[in-house]
Parts: C-alpha cells; sequence; structure tokens
C-alpha cells in the first residue's frame, strides 16, 4: 500500500500548476471565459505542446500509457486553477469512448488529433426528460442503405458548442428506457441536419442543446456494435465520474486555501477574523471535509486500479459525499468572505458555480445514494 | 498510488484469520462478558503477547511488531469483523511508548516487560477534579524530599483504576513561567501508602471510572520519566497517540453490520426496517463517512510509517472517529427501538428481547465519553486550528 505519486505524476502537477500560476490568472480566466468562445485556444496548444492531452490514451495509440491516477492529478490541478478548457469533454469523454469502443480506424482517425489539439470533442448523452438516467434515450439512428440516419434531440451537451465532433447516444432498437438498443454514433459537428444553440452554463463552460434532422451517417461512424453501447457509456461514466470528482477536490482545496488566507488578514474589531474560535472552529470542519473527500477519492482511484468493477459502490459513495462536503467547503468560503464572497469579481463564487455544477454532473448525492444502496445491500 | 495486497500481505491475511479463529473462542468470548472481564482481557492479550502480536505499533527493538501500515489495517479489519476487543491502551498504547522514547534504560528494563505480557495493569492519572480540558492547570503537587516526590492531590475518569498495578501521572513540581512548564509526568505503584480509589458509576450504570485521590504517597525520584519538568512534552506525545487509536474505525464499521443484520430481522408492519428508504439513507450515509475516514486513517498510518510519531493531524482522526462512533451508536439504538430502553435488572436480556439491545444502550451511553476525552473535540479543533492552519 502506498499513497506516493510518482516522479511523472509530481511533473505533470508541477507543470500544471505552473501555468495556472504564470498564464491562467484569474483575471485571464475571466477575460477567457467572456469571449466569444468561452475558452482559449492559445491554452489548448499549450495543453497539446506540454502532452497533457496525451496522458491517458494508450502507447499504441500515441498516447502516454497514462491510467486513473494520471487522470486524478491533472484533474485536480484543473479544479485548483479553474480552467474551463474542455478536457472532460474533449480527452476523457469523447477521445475514452473512442479509445475504449472505436475500431482500430477510429482511434487512428481521432486520437492523434485529439492529442495535438485539433479535435474538439463532446459526448451528448443527456435529453431534456433523461434526468440522470442515461438509458432514457428518445433520439433515433435508423438503417438507411448501409449507414444510419439520426433524429433527436440532446441537451447539455458538454463542450457542445466549440466541438468540432462529437459521439451521440442515440436509440438503434427498443423502446424509451430499454438498456439494451443503444449505440454510439460519430458526428461532426457541422454535419448536414446538425443544429445547435449554444448557452453558457453558470460556472463559464459553454455548452450546447443540438437538434438531428434526418443527419446521415456512413456504416464507419457507428462506434462499437450497434444495440450494445450501455456497458461502454456506463464504464465511461464511472471513470468521468472520478475525473470529476478529482476536479471537484482541487476546488475544495483551493478555496479552502483561500479562505484561510483570506481571515488571516482581513481585520475586524482591529483584529484579524481568524482569532475568531467560531471562525477558527468552522476551518477547521471545512479542512476536514477537504481530508476526508481526498481520502476517500483515493481509495476510490485504488480500487479502479486494481478492477474498475469492484469500484462501482465507492463511485457512487464518492458522489454522494463530495455534494454534501462541497457544499459546506463553498458555503463556508462564501460566509467567510463576507460582502466580497457574494460578488462576481472575487473568485470565491465562480468556484462555488463550478462545484454546484460538479454536484449535479453525472447525477447527484440522491439519485447516487440511491444506486449506492442498490448496489451495497445487492450483495 | 495503490492498495493491493502482495502475496505477502495475503499470506499474513491468512495466519492472522487462522490466530483468531483458533485463539479467539467462545469460551473466551463468554468470559468477557463475564464478571471477569480483567482475568479474561489480560489471559486475550497474553495469547497475542505470546504470538508476538501485542505491541503494534511498537518498534521491533521493544518488542513490537514492525508491522507495515498495510499489516495493521489488515489485521485491525480482521479483528473488528470478529468483535474481538482492542488492547486495553493505558500501557500498551499510552504509558509503554513515553518509557522507550523517554524512559532510562533501568525504566525500560524494569517496566516494559511487565507492559509486553499484560502482567502489569496500568492507568492514567492526566484529569483532576478541578482541570479537565485545560489539563495544564493540573494542581497534584510533588514535593521533594530526599530521593522521594511526596504527592497530593486527586485524579478523576481514571478508567480501571480498580483493577491497576501502576499508575502513571501528571503532577506539578514547579509554579514557576506558564502553567505548562512545571509538570512532571511520573510511575507509581497503586499498593503506596495513601492511594485512595472512589469509584464512578457512569450513565451506561457501569463502573470503569474512578477518582484516585493521593495523600502524603511516597515515589522514588528514579520513577520519573523524562526530565522533571518537562513532563508536558510526554503528555503531549502520548495524547498524539492516545488520538490515532481514539477514531476507532474498524469498530463503527462493525457496529454498521450489526446494525444491517439487526434491522433485517426487525419488522415494521410486515416491513423489513432495512427495506425503509429513510432507515437505508441514515445507514449508507453513515457506510459513506466511514469509508472516508478509513482512507484517512490509512493515509495517517502511511505517513507514520515515513515519518516517525503522529502529528497533530492525528486530531482529525480523533474528531471525526468519535464523531462517528457517536453517529452510529445513536442509530443502533433507533434500531432497538423500545428495547433500547431495557435495563435487563439482573436478568438474561435474550429472555426479556433483543439481546443486543442492552449492549447498544452500554455502547451509546459510554460512547458519550468519546468526544470529550483524548481532549475534547473542541481542544482538537484548537490544536487543528493553531499547529495545522496556523491560525493563532
Amino acid at each position: 500500500m502506498n499513497f506516493d505519486f510518482s516522479e511523472e505524476q509530481q511533473m505533470v502537477r508541477d507543470s500544471i500548476a505552473r501555468f495556472v500560476q504564470d498564464d491562467y490568472d484569474w483575471d485571464t480566466r475571466r477575460a477567457i471565459v467572456a469571449s466569444d468562445t468561452g475558452m482559449s485556444d492559445k491554452a489548448w496548444q499549450t495543453f497539446a505542446e506540454l502532452g497533457w492531452l496525451s496522458i491517458p490514451f494508450a502507447e499504441e495509440d500515441g498516447g502516454f500509457g497514462g491510467d486513473i491516477v494520471d487522470t486524478m492529478v491533472i484533474m485536480e490541478e484543473i479544479g485548483k486553477g479553474l480552467v474551463v478548457e474542455p478536457y472532460l469533454p474533449t480527452v476523457v469523454l469523447f477521445g475514452g469512448l473512442i479509445a475504449r469502443a472505436g475500431n482500430e480506424a477510429q482511434r487512428n482517425a481521432w486520437i492523434p488529433s485529439i492529442i495535438e489539439g485539433s479535435t474538439s470533442g463532446a459526448f451528448a448523452y443527456l435529453e431534456r426528460q433523461s434526468r440522470f438516467e442515461i438509458a432514457d434515450c428518445l433520439t433515433q439512428a435508423k438503417t438507411a442503405g448501409d449507414g444510419w440516419v439520426l433524429n433527436g434531440e440532446k441537451v447539455v451537451v458538454f463542450n457542445g458548442a466549440n466541438c468540432n465532433q462529437m459521439i451521440v447516444l442515440a436509440r438503434t432498437s427498443g423502446e424509451q428506457w430499454d438498456r439494451d438498443g443503444l449505440s454510439l454514433f460519430v458526428v461532426a459537428a457541422d454535419a448536414e441536419g446538425v443544429n445547435r444553440v449554444d448557452y453558457p452554463m453558470m460556472d463559464g463552460q459553454r455548452v450546447a442543446n443540438i437538434t438531428f434532422t434526418d443527419v446521415a451517417l456512413n456504416a464507419d461512424s457507428l462506434v462499437g456494435e450497434a444495440g450494445t453501447a450501455m456497458a461502454t457509456v456506463e464504464a465511461m461514466i464511472q471513470e468521468a465520474t472520478i475525473a470529476l470528482m478529482a476536479e471537484a477536490v482541487g476546488c475544495m482545496g483551493t478555496l479552502n486555501t483561500k479562505t484561510l488566507e483570506y481571515t488571516k488578514t482581513r481585520e475586524q474589531f482591529g483584529v484579524a477574523i481568524g482569532s475568531f474560535q467560531s471562525l477558527q472552529h468552522r476551518m477547521v470542519d471545512t479542512m476536514m471535509a477537504y481530508e476526508q473527500a481526498k481520502s476517500l477519492l483515493f481509495k476510490v482511484v485504488c480500487e479502479y486500479k486494481q478492477d474498475p468493477a469492484s469500484a462501482a459502490a465507492s463511485i457512487h459513495a464518492l458522489k454522494v459525499f463530495i455534494d454534501k462536503n462541497a457544499k459546506l467547503v463553498y458555503g463556508e468560503a462564501t460566509q467567510m468572505h463576507g460582502g466580497m464572497g457574494i460578488t462576481d469579481e472575487l473568485d470565491i463564487g465562480h468556484y462555488a458555480k463550478r462545484l454546484m455544477m460538479i454536484n449535479t454532473t453525472f447525477g447527484d448525492a440522491t439519485y447516487h445514494r440511491a444506486q449506492y444502496i442498490d448496489k451495497a445491500y445487492a450483495a | 498510488m495503490d492498495i493491493a495486497f502482495s502475496p505477502e500481505e495475503l499470506t499474513f491475511r491468512e495466519e492472522v484469520r487462522g490466530f483468531f479463529d483458533e485463539q479467539f473462542d467462545d469460551e473466551l468470548v463468554s468470559r468477557l462478558r463475564g464478571d471477569n472481564f480483567k482475568e479474561a482481557i489480560v489471559e486475550w492479550q497474553q495469547r497475542l503477547y505470546k504470538k508476538g502480536w501485542i505491541a503494534a505499533n511498537w518498534p521491533v527493538e521493544h518488542g513490537g511488531t514492525g508491522w507495515t501500515p498495510t499489516q495493521k489495517y489488515i489485521y485491525e479489519t480482521e479483528r473488528s469483523e470478529r468483535g474481538i476487543p482492542g488492547v486495553i491502551p493505558f500501557g500498551i498504547g499510552m504509558v509503554g511508548p513515553m518509557i522507550y522514547q523517554f524512559g532510562t534504560t533501568e525504566q525500560k528494563e524494569k517496566f516494559l516487560p511487565g507492559v509486553l505480557d499484560s502482567t502489569t495493569w496500568w492507568c492514567q492519572g492526566y484529569s483532576e477534579p478541578g482541570s479537565g480540558s485545560d489539563l495544564a492547570s493540573l494542581k497534584t503537587k510533588a514535593e521533594l524530599d530526599g530521593d522521594h516526590y511526596v504527592i497530593n492531590g486527586a485524579k478523576i475518569w481514571t478508567s480501571y483504576a480498580q483493577y491497576a498495578d501502576w499508575i502513571f501521572v501528571l503532577v506539578r513540581t514547579s509554579n514557576e513561567g506558564k502553567k505548562q512548564e512545571g509538570i512532571t509526568f511520573i510511575l507509581v505503584d497503586m499498593k503506596t501508602p495513601g492511594i485512595k480509589i472512589n469509584p464512578i458509576i457512569s450513565i451506561d450504570n457501569e463502573h470503569s471510572l474512578n477518582e484516585v485521590e493521593f495523600s502524603d504517597v511516597r515515589v522514588p525520584v528514579e520513577n520519573v520519566v523524562g526530565e522533571v519538568n518537562k513532563g508536558w512534552t510526554v503528555a503531549k506525545a502520548l495524547l498524539a497517540h492516545e488520538r490515532t487509536g481514539i477514531a476507532d474505525v474498524a469498530q463503527s464499521k462493525r457496529n454498521i453490520r450489526l446494525i444491517k443484520e439487526a434491522a433485517s430481522a426487525e419488522m415494521n408492519g410486515g416491513k423489513r426496517l432495512l427495506d425503509d428508504a429513510g432507515f437505508q439513507a441514515k445507514v449508507a450515509d453513515l457506510e459513506i463517512e466511514l469509508m472516508a475516514l478509513e482512507f484517512t486513517e490509512l493515509r495517517t498510518l502511511a505517513a507514520m510509517a515515513a515519518g516517525g510519531f503522529p502529528g497533530p493531524e492525528s486530531s482529525l482522526l480523533k474528531i471525526k472517529g468519535t464523531e462517528l462512533q457517536q453517529a452510529t451508536q445513536e442509530l443502533r439504538m433507533e434500531t432497538a427501538a423500545y428495547y433500547q430502553g431495557v435495563l435487563p435488572n439482573g436478568m438474561d436480556p435474550e429472555v426479556l428481547g433483543h439481546s443486543w439491545a442492552h449492549d447498544a444502550f452500554r455502547n451509546y451511553m459510554y460512547g458519550r465519553a468519546s468526544t470529550i476525552y483524548g481532549g475534547s473535540n473542541e481542544v482538537q479543533k484548537n490544536i487543528i486550528a493553531k499547529y495545522v492552519l496556523g491560525l493563532e
């Protein structure tokens, strides 16, 4: 048993931290979010040049051959810096699905271009009625000649506004909630019949609702076998959830650090407010929340590394735990910053909004608690 | 970052399981519940001693196991799954490490063997009637008279003083300087004239706590551990040791299992309590909290393996561990419904109703102490605020 990071992992951690410090300060980040696309192509090219986009991919696909620990390290640093560029949608989700289910031609077509920074990807899986049930899918792909015709709508597609390629979850057989009969397709964002309505989310990311009207797809757009996508998608979402929870831990750590620094310098009644015992004890609570969240993340990562299937219940547990503790951390950070904590100018509220989005992404605590109970009590 | 057990660790787990299955027998289990608790627990500890497993956290050169954090984790997991009690902490967990860390060669030779083989029962003389959380305000006085100290004062909340052969005591040897200065850590034979034990019955209706009075108790100067007037250093080191064990995640995990077992037998309107969605959510949230704490404990163990003694971070384990113990004890009481309040009054609890409900009562009631002892949780928060967060 060890909780150490390899030298390479330390280097990646340091390089992202340095990037955030030197090239991604708060004013820069604000300007990026306010820009037309809501992301920085320059920053993304830096990610490519420094090799961060290659890390989770297998060496035979041109990647670094990293594992879940590497992804955790990257996502934690992204969380610390509140980096808005679409690492999760492009590398983890789009790239991850291609790596998991794609054939050799598809892997050759997309993975090198993700790594060099030219493919920006998304995974379109949510629908207006689906809430957190991924199998609740009305978007349909019907066979047409050698290929397929896609019709339907996906909502809140992360990186949907900026992506040039997306993977769409569509029903090729069965009824609305059936787990069988779901398939994955690669669809070009500029294909005929694809219409995007893009909008920002409260955490600064750009998403889109995307409609597909008689979109013609080649036979080789199908990723994996037709009708069997659910297992792939669930496994992918598990991995992406771990990545997202690492980002949350990063956000929580930064909020605690900033709040602690603030209470040591902010004076009221002639003394630093950090000298008040009522605030001290609450900062101990948020410190413990962060350490405990990190511990549970480590547990999940270690289990997942051994055998992804064995981590299923723990991933639900982590989602429940982060939900509760992130709320504590951002709530206290906002409160202790006083009036400044509720301004748009200060970064505190933006970390809070990112954590709020993270909490609802891939299912909220209520959903995951129910899933946890199903899994834990079925055993 | 890896928790996979190596083949050696899997072999170790088999050895632990085999030892427990063979040595923690039914006869011992029933004796541990009976009136001769002391004799039974000492016998169990001596079985561990013969196996070489009595001192999991001691260095090998003093008779410890030299276990890795993973081995400790395996051992604790297997122990708690069987409901095997932990080693009584006062000797192995507290005074032993202080003697090998701060003691003289003579003290090590004289006291450590009796700690290891459980022939000496130790108790702890820290708190006083007038000083609880503010430990350094202690007033029990030791005055030099030739080659002896003469001790006068009183200690309180002394667990199992009625069984003890020796007591380690914090005494005031000087009133100069800060109150933390002038404290001395000294070992006292309970048979010394002038010691009187007054029992205290706790809210679980049991007698484990006592007040210990000292009237002109003469103790040889060679019984001082560490330097005279520097006992605060020893006291703090001991408390840090005490705190890591206090979390007792394994015990809380066992309690969750007992709750689930009981709740799958409890029926409410023809439905199992365990199938009630509200109850399930309570159990799930506790389990999840414990998962996190278990890994915080592992992280602390790993850090200790790399760097030696536990630091102020052990306060986190104490706070979270005791909070979860109490939450778990509370849910077990809820599971027992009316039976949580049944006092057997000398009868067999099994005859009256749920046999486990009185255990739940005792654990819940005595469990209120856990957020108070070892430095109250509020004091722990002060420690973290000052030494970890740097808040003054």
